[in-house]
């Protein structure tokens, strides 16, 4: 008997298998580091490709810190194009897309032949897609198209749920739709799947423990959906990342509004977002009650300022972007412009 | 057919059974559906014979089956269908390849007061007052503990150890699924009995079926009028012994060239073992008996007498089924009741029912559902409650409903599980984030997946929840949900009957399609 019962005391400390993996993990890294260490300028080789990479993909963002006020560089950063936002509507999820990403010079601006991509949508809730509680599975399905067709190696999409994973991605028909065009669906159901990465430009969350594919990832694709919400008044580009780390309540617990604005300012920021305004939740929201908390709207935005993003969000639920406390600590921090006026957005209607 | 034939039929049917069982209960990526699973359990015999007492015939046609199938092949139920007895028969093959003195098979005498005297009280206990005793010592549910407190966490973790291996090569397949940690007091009856079923199998075969399991001795006693039973051919019989030593359940007494069929278990062994085919499996020839069926009897009454006299006292005092509520403290959850799955219509029906296989808490694709220590009594300990520390009742889920076994937890329609409420929402304002550090929170309030929980404006911006009890169903998602330790700021307080809930009402949003872009 006591024997058994130290055994099940075992098993609740190797729960995850956590020490194998971490096992694991220290032998692989170990011989990456000696491999490399044998060919000689390896790692020198890794770090140039690494730079062309964030350059590519516009995430500046490291250096741009480092130099201080960012709030004055941004500009600098719009797109080839000229703009810095399109903005579509009045067509289904996918041709609003096609017809936005071009305006931006193709996805191929933003996804180099080889690389991982991520992409990120909202698969919070065990609800079908009328419900619009989760993002469009049709737009999550022709992104991965898009990225694939610009050569990614591999396309990547997971959230960390709110309902049971499995029912939530099912349901949601992202699971179905992004397979079909070829995505890797990802697990995020575990403790396992994420690392502790510091926050530098944190106020509050100094620390979080974030998805292993967005560490791995080269380029990550922002693919929130609009939605009304009852504490946030609403949710979009930055609140979206709540799915990328594990301890939410952790956020929840210390001033949520901050958090959500610290974590924006995390490194490893998307290249682009695309906001799913298609069919928009405008109350009861994150989750909805029924389909009448839900309009039409028929509208797309695309941006690589997040803050922008969610501002311009903000204002298709009518609402006041300085109003949303994220919105406006997150301008302050200079993640971002919410000053839509001094912005160059295309505005398309179909 | 031929006697070697019945021992494969026997072997192969029964191997089968037995990984339909194993794959049922650690199903832990839900691949099963709930109709396999109830065509695989329905026929197992307390569980039908719950239904049978409790809804009616219809529902328990495996309880009939089993009887009827016994009054004519005797107990090929305890061979065939019951996983604890196939697992029973793997320990004592593997006990006897391990170490050919493991096995002491060869005839006995029967434990016959020990096996009818607990045939007795674990009948008078249920009938009397509740299931516990039958909890313990019914195989099935004693198999479903088995293969959920133990081999379950065992598969996860061989799952966990791969998909971790696979991870690193980018493949996810294999999804990394914790494993759920019960209370470790909880793990000491199934503990005690796993050993003593092991011990008891590695060297004595069934011995474990034939004096301790009331439903081997309930269906021993039907067995003695079956129609069908393995006989010896006097004639043909050497008295070699062969058959004797390869009896399971020590029933073969070759000298007097007589078969103890009340514990003959129809695993055909013996007819394979015997070099001159004098035994073999038919129709009964009728044999007098009736002066050793007299001392058994009397045996019987002295024995169940007896162990009722010296076991009644621990019973009786076992009747408080709810707990009584504890004293509340300012802070500290004041549940006052446990909260039991969907579909049980209420506490006191539930531990009536539930004789603890633990299926549902296999199946729950949440791991919400968890067994009880003393949340329903001491009686009800392993009943399962559901622990929203620890999850949630998904919303569109009716997993549990569909599989009980007992009816303990009756199928409802998922528009009627929607509206069943297991309990009420308590929000404890001075726990609240909002109210403590005034910062926005809302977890709980973004979960709730009727919006029984919503959001009122608080001081300046904030907002803070606020429940509304008639379209509250108990799920718990909120309690999961809010972040603040050690106790929550919300929690659901059990219902001791599940309530009808309102249909969440909701009217057209009043925001209409932009013609024009608003920025």
């Amino acid at each position: 008997m006591l024997s058994v019962l130290i055994i099940i005391y075992d098993i609740k400390h190797l729960t995850n298998c956590e020490y194998t993996t971490y096992i694991l993990h220290r032998i692989i890294k170990k011989k990456r580091i000696f491999r490399n260490l044998k060919k000689g300028k390896a790692i020198k080789m890794k770090r140039r490709d690494f730079f062309k990479k964030s350059i590519g993909a516009g995430l500046a963002a490291g250096a741009a810190i480092s130099l201080g006020g960012y709030d004055k560089l941004w500009h600098t950063t719009s797109l080839p194009t000229g703009f810095d936002m399109v903005a579509i509507m009045g067509g289904k999820p996918d041709s609003m897309f096609d017809l936005g990403i071009q305006e931006l010079g193709g996805i191929g601006t933003f996804v180099r032949k080889g690389q991982k991509v991520l992409v990120k949508p909202n698969i919070g809730w065990d609800r079908t897609p009328e419900n619009a509680a989760n993002t469009n599975p049709l737009l999550v399905k022709r992104i991965v198209e898009h990225c694939l067709r610009a050569g990614a190696s591999e396309v990547y999409v997971f959230d960390h749920t709110c309902d049971n994973w499995v029912n939530c991605y099912k349901n949601s028909g992202i699971e179905k739709y992004a397979k079909d065009a070829g995505a890797k669906i990802v697990p995020a159901n575990s403790e396992s799947y994420y690392q502790e990465v510091s926050i530098t430009g944190g106020k509050i969350l100094k620390n979080a423990k974030v998805h292993q594919i967005v560490l791995e990832a080269d380029v990550f694709i922002n693919v929130p959906v609009l939605k009304d919400h009852s504490s946030t008044r609403m949710t979009c580009c930055l609140k979206n990342m709540m799915g990328v780390v594990w301890d939410r309540g952790y956020w929840h617990k210390n001033n949520l509004d901050q958090c959500i604005a610290d974590y924006a300012s995390y490194i490893k920021k998307p290249a682009l977002n695309i906001i799913d305004c298609y069919n928009v939740m405008t109350k009861n929201g994150p989750q909805g009650v029924s389909k009448e908390d839900i309009v039409n709207m028929q509208s797309m935005i695309i941006t690589t300022d997040w803050v922008a993003g969610d501002a311009a969000a903000a204002k298709m639920l009518s609402l006041n972007p300085s109003d949303i406390n994220y919105i406006s600590m997150a301008h302050k921090m200079g993640i971002g412009n919410m000053n839509l006026e001094s912005l160059n957005i295309k505005r398309i209607k179909m | 057919m031929t006697s070697s034939t019945l021992s494969k039929i026997r072997v192969i049917l029964s191997i089968l059974v037995l990984i339909l069982f194993v794959s049922v209960f650690v199903d832990f990526r839900h691949l099963i559906p709930d109709k396999y699973i109830n065509a695989i359990t329905f026929i197992q015999f307390v569980p039908s014979g719950f239904k049978l007492f409790y809804i009616g015939i219809i529902a328990a046609a495996g309880f009939i089956v089993v009887l009827l199938l016994t009054l004519i092949t005797g107990r090929t139920y305890c061979s065939f269908l019951c996983p604890l007895g196939i697992l029973q028969d793997v320990f004592s093959r593997t006990g006897g390849r391990i170490k050919k003195r493991f096995r002491r098979f060869g005839f006995k005498k029967p434990h016959t007061v020990l096996r009818y005297g607990l045939l007795a009280i674990t009948l008078i206990v249920t009938l009397i007052w509740g299931i516990y005793f039958l909890t313990l010592l019914e195989p099935y549910s004693i198999f479903g503990r088995f293969m959920t407190y133990f081999l379950k966490p065992v598969v996860l973790i061989l799952n966990n150890f791969l998909s971790g291996l696979l991870g690193k090569f980018d493949i996810y397949t294999l999804v990394n699924t914790p494993v759920t940690n019960f209370p470790l007091l909880i793990y000491a009856i199934p503990s005690a009995f796993l050993i003593l079923v092991v011990i008891m199998s590695f060297s004595r075969g069934r011995l474990y079926c034939n004096t301790i399991c009331p439903v081997g001795t309930f269906l021993g006693l039907i067995s003695k009028i079956s129609i069908f039973r393995i006989k010896f051919d006097e004639v043909k019989c050497t008295r070699c012994g062969r058959c004797s030593l390869a009896c399971k359940s020590s029933c073969i007494d070759f000298l007097n060239h007589d078969v103890d069929i009340s514990r003959c278990v129809d695993c055909f062994n013996c007819l394979k073992s015997c070099p001159d085919k004098a035994l073999s499996y038919g129709l009964v020839t009728i044999r007098k008996k009736e002066i050793e069926i007299d001392n058994e009897r009397r045996k019987l009454i002295a024995g169940s007498v007896l162990l009722f006299l010296g076991l009644s006292n621990s019973s009786s005092g076992q009747n408080t089924v709810v707990p009584k509520p504890t004293k509340a403290s300012t802070v500290r959850e004041n549940r006052k009741y446990p909260v039991c799955p969907p579909g049980s219509t209420g506490l006191a029906n539930f531990t009536k029912k539930c004789i603890a296989c633990s299926l549902c808490i296999s199946v729950c694709p949440n791991n919400v559902l968890i067994p009880s220590l003393k949340e329903y009594g001491i009686s009800g300990i392993m009943q399962p409650r559901l622990d929203y520390h620890k999850s949630f009742c998904t919303y569109e889920c009716i997993r549990c409903l569909d599989v009980c076994p007992t009816g303990a937890i009756m199928p409802l329609a998922l528009e009627a599980k929607k509206l069943t409420q297991l309990g009420k929402a308590v929000f404890i304002k001075d726990n609240c984030i909002v109210n403590t550090e005034k910062t926005a929170c809302g977890a709980c309030s973004e979960s709730c997946p009727t919006k029984a929980v919503h959001m009122v404006p608080f001081e300046g911006k904030l907002v803070i929840p606020e429940t509304k009890d008639e379209i509250c169903i108990g799920c718990g998602h909120c309690e999961f949900a809010c972040p603040t330790t050690p106790y929550k700021a919300i929690f659901v307080d059990g219902n001791p009957e599940h309530k009808a809930a309102k249909k969440p009402e909701n009217v057209q949003s009043d925001k209409k399609k932009p013609v024009e872009f608003p920025f």
